[in-house]
C-alpha cells in the first residue's frame, strides 16, 4: 500500500515537472479549463437560458460532444484488439496510449453530460440505491452503467499494469487479461448504447435508424485511431519513447478499413433519406440543404462531408498513408470532420424540425462554446497527465528502486536526463 | 387589501434580488472555493433574518428530499407543509397546496372538436394564468395550430398566428400534454421522476427531476416544457390553489407540462382550457364512466388522434361535427 501511495505522488511530480515548453502546455490547458469554469459560473447562475437552446432545439453541443467522445473512447479498443487478442508486438507497446485516450475521452463524456444537466446538484437522483435507478427502462441508466464501468475497466487495467512494471515485475496475465476481454465488449457496449438513446426516441425520425449504432461505431473506430495517430506523431517529437513506424502503418490501415465503413453507413443513410424523400427526411433536408430558408448548419455539414471523403482517399494510397507529412494532417482532418458530423449534425438536425412540424433553429452561444473549451482542455490535461507517467515508467525514468520518494526538483533533474521534454 | 399588495410585491422583489445574490454566491464558492465565500457570507449575515434563516433551512432539507413515490404518507404531508411555506416565504403568498392521489374508477380524456375551435386563445390565456406558468420566458402548454388541408398531421400548420380569427378557410387545431396511455416520457426518465398516475395523468416531482430533457427529446407531441430560467410569476397573479403534482411553483432546471388541471380534476372539475373555450370545442371527461359526454363522442363521433402509429395511445381525439 505504502508502495503504490509513492507511485501515485512520484507520477504527480511527473506531470507537473517538464521543460518550457511543456509548462507553456499546461498554462494553456490551464486557461482553457477557466474560461470553461466562467462559463459554468454563468450558467450555473441564469439557467441554461444562456445557452442557445430552447424547447424545440432541447440538446445542443454539450450533448454532441457527449456522443463524439463516447465514441472517441470506444476507439481505444482498436489497439485493444491486436494488442492484447491477437498480441501484436508492436500495439502490446502502445496500448496504454489507446487506454489512456480512452480515459480522457470518457471523462469528457461524462462532463459533457453533467454539463447538461438542469439541476446538477441532483445527479445523485439517477444513481442506484440512493436515487431511484430506472433501469432497465431507461436508456440513460444503461448510459450510466457502462460508461461508469468502461471508466474503471480502463483505469484499473493499466494502473496495474504500470504499477507491475514500476516495481519491475512483470504483470500476471491471469489477473488483467480476463479484465481486458471484458473490456473489448464493453467498448463496443458503451457506443452501442450511446446510439440506442437517441434510436429509442420514437418520434425522432433522423435518429431512428437501425443503422445508427453500427455507424456510431465505425465513426468511433475511425475518430479514435485518427486521434491517436496523432498523439503517437507528438509523442515521437516530443519524449525520447519509442513509437515504430510499423506501428504507424498497422494503425493506419486499420484507420482506412474504418473510415471506408463509416464513410458506406453515412451514404446507406443519404441514400434513404433523399431517393425517396418523405415527410421523415425533413431533417436531413433540413441539414444538407436547408428548410424553408433556415440553413444554420448547412455549410458545416458539406464541410465536414467533403473533408471527410478527401481524407478517406488521401489514406488509401499507401504511398501517402505512410507519409507522415500527409498522414497526420489527414488524421486531424478526418477527426474533425466527423466530430462535426457525429455531433452537431446529428443531434440538432434531430430536433428541426420539432415533433410538431416547427423549425426554431439552434446555434450555440459564447457561454457553451467556453463550457465546451474547459471541457476540452480538461480532457487533454487528463491525457497529458496519464502519457506522461506512462512514458516515464515505460522508459524506466521512474520506478521503485530508483528512489522516487524524491522531491519534484530531484525528479526534474532525472526526468531531464532521460527525456528531451 | 391594496396594501397588502404592494407589501407582497415588495417582498416578493426583496426576495428575488436576495435569490439572486444567493446563487451567484453558490456558483463562486463551488468553483472559487474559501475566500469569496467568507467575503460574500460575512456581508450577507448582516441582512439575514429570522425569515431568511428559516428559508434557508427549508431549502437544505429540500435537497436532501426523497422522491415523491418513495415517500410515506406522513413524509408526503410534510413536504406539502413545507413547500406551502417555502411558498410563503419566498412569494409572501398563501398557498394551498392539495396532494390528493387518483380515484379509483377514474381514467380521463380529452376529445377536441375541430369544427368548433375559431383560435381565440382564451384556453392557452386561462391555462397559463391557472398553471402558474412563467411569465417571463412565455411559457404556453397548450399551442394552436392555424391549419387548412389534411387533417391528421400539423405539419405545415401555423401556431405564431396575431392575426384576429377565425380566419375562413382555415381550421384550428390544439395541442397539449396528451397524457398516452403508453408514454414515452415516462419511460425515457432516468431518475423516474414523471411518471403516470392512475387516473392516467402524467405528472412530474419537480424536486425529483435533474433536468436531462431526455423526456423532452421522447415525446413525439412537443408537450414538454423545460424551465431554462428561474420561473417568475407576479404574487398577485399566483394561483393560491395548487397540486404538489400540478401547479405548485417550479424552479430553474426542471421540467414540467398540462397535468389537465390535476388540482381541478381531482376535485371533480374540469380544466382551465375547457372552462375558458368559449365555443364548446374541448370535452373532458372519464372514460370509464358510460354515461360521460367524452364516451358518448367516442361512440357516435370519428375520431382520431395525431401520430397513431406510434403506439403511444393518446387519450386526446379530434372530431368534426
Amino acid at each position: 500500500m505504502k508502495k503504490f501511495v509513492k507511485f501515485i505522488f512520484s507520477g504527480l511530480a511527473v506531470v507537473f515537472t517538464g521543460s518550457v515548453k511543456y509548462y507553456l502546455w499546461l498554462g494553456l490547458l490551464l486557461s482553457m479549463m477557466l474560461a470553461g469554469a466562467y462559463g459554468y459560473s454563468v450558467q450555473l447562475r441564469e439557467g441554461l437560458v444562456v445557452t442557445g437552446m430552447h424547447d424545440h432545439v432541447s440538446w445542443g453541443i454539450y450533448i454532441s460532444n457527449f456522443i463524439f467522445f463516447v465514441g472517441v473512447a470506444s476507439g481505444g479498443v482498436m489497439l485493444v484488439i491486436p494488442a492484447y487478442i491477437m498480441k501484436d508486438r508492436d500495439f502490446l507497446n502502445v496500448v496504454l496510449i489507446g487506454e489512456a485516450l480512452a480515459v480522457a475521452a470518457l471523462i469528457m463524456a461524462l462532463l459533457f453530460v453533467l454539463d447538461d444537466l438542469g439541476v446538477v446538484s441532483r445527479f445523485w437522483h439517477m444513481l442506484p440505491v440512493i436515487g431511484f435507478f430506472h433501469f432497465p427502462q431507461s436508456m440513460l441508466t444503461w448510459d450510466v452503467l457502462v460508461l461508469n464501468g468502461y471508466l474503471v475497466l480502463n483505469l484499473a487495467i493499466p494502473a496495474y499494469i504500470l504499477y507491475c512494471r514500476y516495481q519491475g515485475k512483470e504483470p500476471v496475465k491471469k489477473i488483467y487479461v480476463p479484465f481486458v476481454f471484458l473490456s473489448v465488449f464493453w467498448a463496443f457496449g458503451i457506443h452501442l448504447v450511446t446510439a440506442f438513446l437517441l434510436v429509442g426516441a420514437p418520434d425522432k425520425s433522423f435518429w431512428s435508424s437501425a443503422i445508427l449504432g453500427p455507424r456510431f461505431l465505425a465513426s468511433a473506430f475511425t475518430a479514435g485511431p485518427a486521434l491517436t495517430i496523432i498523439v503517437f506523431s507528438l509523442i515521437r517529437k516530443n519524449s525520447v519513447f519509442k513509437i515504430s513506424d510499423d506501428t504507424i502503418h498497422k494503425l493506419s490501415l486499420i484507420l482506412m478499413f474504418a473510415a471506408y465503413a463509416n464513410l458506406i453507413m453515412l451514404f446507406s443513410e443519404i441514400f434513404k433519406e433523399f431517393y425517396w424523400s418523405s415527410e421523415h427526411s425533413a431533417h436531413a433536408r433540413y441539414l444538407y440543404f436547408g428548410l424553408d430558408g433556415h440553413h444554420a448548419v448547412t455549410p458545416f455539414i458539406w464541410s465536414a462531408v467533403v473533408s471527410n471523403v478527401l481524407a478517406t482517399v488521401l489514406i488509401s494510397f499507401r504511398s501517402l498513408r505512410e507519409n507522415h507529412a500527409v498522414l497526420v494532417p489527414a488524421c486531424l482532418v478526418l477527426f474533425i470532420a466527423i466530430w462535426v458530423e457525429k455531433g452537431l449534425g446529428l443531434v440538432i438536425p434531430g430536433f428541426i424540425p420539432s415533433s410538431l412540424g416547427e423549425i426554431v433553429e439552434y446555434l450555440p452561444t459564447w457561454v457553451e462554446t467556453l463550457v465546451t473549451v474547459g471541457i476540452i482542455g480538461f480532457g487533454l490535461f487528463i491525457l497529458t497527465a496519464l502519457l506522461k507517467v506512462f512514458i516515464h515508467v515505460e522508459t524506466g525514468a521512474i520506478s521503485s528502486s530508483g528512489g522516487t520518494s524524491a522531491l519534484a526538483a530531484e525528479m526534474d533533474m532525472a526526468i531531464n536526463k532521460r527525456l528531451k521534454i | 387589501m391594496k396594501e397588502g399588495l404592494e407589501k407582497n410585491t415588495e417582498s416578493c422583489c426583496a426576495d428575488m434580488v436576495l435569490k439572486k445574490k444567493g446563487s451567484r454566491r453558490g456558483a463562486l464558492a463551488a468553483l472559487l472555493g474559501g475566500a469569496a465565500t467568507a467575503a460574500a457570507s460575512t456581508a450577507g449575515a448582516a441582512l439575514a433574518t429570522e425569515e431568511e434563516r428559516e428559508l434557508k433551512r427549508i431549502k437544505r432539507n429540500e435537497f436532501f428530499q426523497k422522491y415523491y413515490r418513495a415517500m410515506t404518507e406522513e413524509e408526503r404531508a410534510a413536504t406539502v407543509a413545507r413547500f406551502e411555506r417555502k411558498t410563503k416565504l419566498e412569494t409572501g403568498m398563501d398557498v394551498q397546496i392539495d396532494s390528493t392521489s387518483a380515484r379509483p374508477g377514474v381514467l380521463f380524456g380529452y376529445a377536441f372538436n375541430i369544427s368548433k375551435c375559431e383560435g381565440s386563445r382564451e384556453c392557452v390565456a386561462a391555462c397559463v394564468q391557472e398553471n402558474n406558468q412563467d411569465r417571463t420566458s412565455n411559457m404556453q402548454y397548450i399551442k394552436l395550430f392555424e391549419m387548412e388541408g389534411d387533417m391528421g398531421s400539423v405539419h405545415g400548420g401555423d401556431s405564431e398566428y396575431s392575426h384576429e380569427t377565425p380566419v375562413d378557410g382555415k381550421y384550428y387545431l390544439g395541442t397539449q400534454c396528451f397524457h398516452c396511455e403508453n408514454p414515452p416520457c415516462t419511460k425515457a426518465c432516468p431518475t423516474g421522476a414523471t411518471w403516470k398516475e392512475a387516473d392516467g395523468i402524467v405528472v412530474v416531482d419537480y424536486n425529483w427531476c435533474i433536468g436531462c430533457r431526455y423526456c423532452e427529446a421522447a415525446c413525439p407531441y412537443f408537450a414538454r416544457r423545460f424551465n431554462w430560467k428561474e420561473p417568475e410569476v407576479p404574487a398577485e397573479e399566483i394561483n393560491p390553489n395548487q397540486h404538489y403534482l400540478g401547479n405548485r411553483m417550479r424552479t430553474k432546471g426542471v421540467m414540467e407540462k398540462c397535468t389537465f388541471c390535476i388540482q381541478r380534476t381531482r376535485k371533480g372539475l374540469s380544466p382551465a382550457c375547457v372552462e375558458a373555450c368559449p365555443t364548446g370545442a374541448r370535452v373532458f371527461g372519464n372514460l370509464l364512466d358510460p354515461d360521460s359526454e367524452i364516451r358518448w363522442i367516442l361512440a357516435h363521433k370519428k375520431v382520431f388522434r395525431l401520430k397513431e402509429d406510434l403506439g403511444a395511445e393518446p387519450k386526446f381525439w379530434y372530431y368534426a361535427d
